[in-house]
């Protein structure tokens, strides 16, 4: 049985085509369609219901240290009010899940993971809790809205004061108000646009919603689904827990080295696995499509007879207007122009690999 | 939800359009179009293919996923639409005039519903889905 999130009703009265998804009744698309909803994020301002996303808060004296030791990225001379990406590796460097860190304070972090993997994070990280520090699974007191575009910050702007309104990509304001309503806002999202995640009380999501609406009314501002989230973090070649990482690929092969910190001083679950298994003999590129079709996760990518590898994650475009997809394949096939063909359904498509991102907006 | 009069339509949601007894379009239905979203891609078969009622003869490509489109009839692919190909979106404006393909020397049929009867085919459906 699915659950509802506090915003369940105010899909439905909006168009909202509801669908299971990780546990949850989440609207797919709105009455406006998946296209118009994704290009709204690009070019105006869209807004998701994200209440299903997990929280955890990681406090006590060792919260610090515990981080560093559960996750890949370092949280060293960080200061409050900053957001940090971070995957969370097993022993065997495999893929837990990736997350959000804010950092509220001293020892005193907001974690944000994907929905699908609440459950299991929660016990992974209380299994490696080590000294004083506890993590408490908050996710059903929590609603979340992600403000998203260009445009996101001048509808924010309305219903907020300017100066609650984190100036920096990657950081937030927490204890602050919007609308009236209590609440954090970070300037992070998953579609490669400008935006926010504005995290409440569950309770106080649909309020938020409303106002936020006719706030937007002037910039086009529309409610956007789940494909759109798709189609966006995509274009904007973010990856996906299960497609692009999973327990068995490690983040340096899922290309997310960049916050593997492997010289940080302390050791972390998933390093010594890393080292042994040395350089990433895999790597995740683009896949942009020339002949006729459309590419889906989990289809063969081929030079001839070759498998060189496989697809993730693979949709059209609707800003770029192409097909496009993320692949993981072997690293001596991965130059970027390389002509390869991905098997669909049984018939060969023709695609080359490209760089990543697809999309990267104009600062 | 528009379901014209004058054509014939399976329980995959596919409509016919009889030229002759042995002459048909076929395309996908306002209720299909809309159940499926904004479409960027049809594959479409070869003139001269033959296929049987129930058998896949093209698949379409929302955003989201890929959909078969079932032949409602036993018969040969006489012409493709090939604007359709270009202009998928066409399917989901005005899914009537986007037809797919034009069947001829067409044998055999589904049992295929008239407009009224297609009309409440869909209501149950949609109540199946709540």
């Amino acid at each position: 049985m699915e659950r509802k999130t506090t915003l369940y009703d105010t899909h439905v009265k909006y168009g909202g085509k509801m669908v299971p998804f990780a546990g949850y009744l989440l609207p797919v698309q709105y009455g406006t369609g998946v296209i118009k909803e994704h290009m709204a994020v690009r070019t105006g301002c869209g807004m998701f219901d994200v209440s299903h996303m997990g929280e955890i808060t990681c406090q006590g004296a060792d919260a610090e240290a515990n981080l560093n030791r559960i996750l890949t990225n370092h949280y060293c001379n960080m200061s409050a009010g900053r957001a940090r990406y971070s995957p969370m590796c097993n022993e065997h460097g495999g893929v837990v899940d990736d997350l959000i860190v804010h950092k509220l304070g001293e020892n005193n972090y907001f974690i944000v993971v994907n929905a699908a993997n609440k459950d299991k994070d929660f016990q992974w990280m209380q299994d490696h809790t080590e000294g004083r520090c506890v993590f408490s699974d908050i996710s059903d007191s929590i609603g979340d809205i992600a403000l998203q575009g260009p445009l996101a910050r001048t509808v924010l702007a309305k219903i907020t004061d300017e100066k609650d309104i984190p100036e920096k990509y990657y950081t937030f304001s927490d204890e602050v108000h919007a609308a009236g309503i209590r609440c954090m806002i970070a300037r992070t999202g998953y579609t490669g646009e400008d935006g926010f995640e504005i995290y409440m009380p569950a309770e106080k999501a649909p309020e938020m919603w409303e106002v936020l609406m006719k706030a937007g009314e002037l910039e086009g501002l529309i409610p956007c689904g789940l494909g759109a989230r798709d189609t966006l973090r995509l274009e904007a070649a973010m990856p996906l827990y299960g497609h692009e990482m999973d327990d068995d690929t490690t983040p340096l092969e899922a290309g997310l080295g960049f916050a593997v910190k492997m010289d940080k001083k302390t050791d972390f679950i998933g390093k010594q696995a890393m080292l042994e298994k040395g350089e990433p003999q895999i790597t995740r590129v683009g896949l942009e499509v020339t002949g006729r079709g459309i590419l889906r996760e989990d289809q063969d990518v081929f030079i001839g007879s070759e498998k060189i590898g496989r697809t993730t994650s693979g949709t059209h475009a609707p800003y770029l207007k192409k097909a496009i997809a993320m692949a993981m394949v072997n690293k001596d096939s991965a130059a970027e122009g390389t002509e390869v063909e991905v098997d669909v359904r049984g018939r060969r498509v023709a695609a080359k690999i490209t760089a990543l991102p697809f999309y990267k907006r104009n600062k | 939800m528009n379901i014209p009069e004058e054509l014939l339509y399976s329980k995959s949601h596919e409509w016919v359009k009889f030229e002759d007894d042995e002459t048909a379009f076929v395309g996908i239905t306002d209720y299909a179009q809309e159940e499926l979203g904004d479409l960027v891609f049809v594959n479409l078969p070869e003139e001269g293919d033959e296929f049987a009622t129930g058998e896949v003869f093209a698949d379409v490509e929302s955003v989201k996923a890929v959909s078969d489109i079932n032949s409602p009839v036993t018969g040969t692919v006489a012409e493709v639409n090939e604007a359709i190909m270009d202009a998928p979106e066409s399917i989901n404006s005005d899914p009537y005039e986007a037809w797919f393909v034009k069947f001829s020397g067409i044998s055999e049929q589904e049992n295929l519903m008239d407009a009224a009867a297609y009309e409440k085919f869909v209501e149950e459906e949609k109540a199946k889905e709540e």
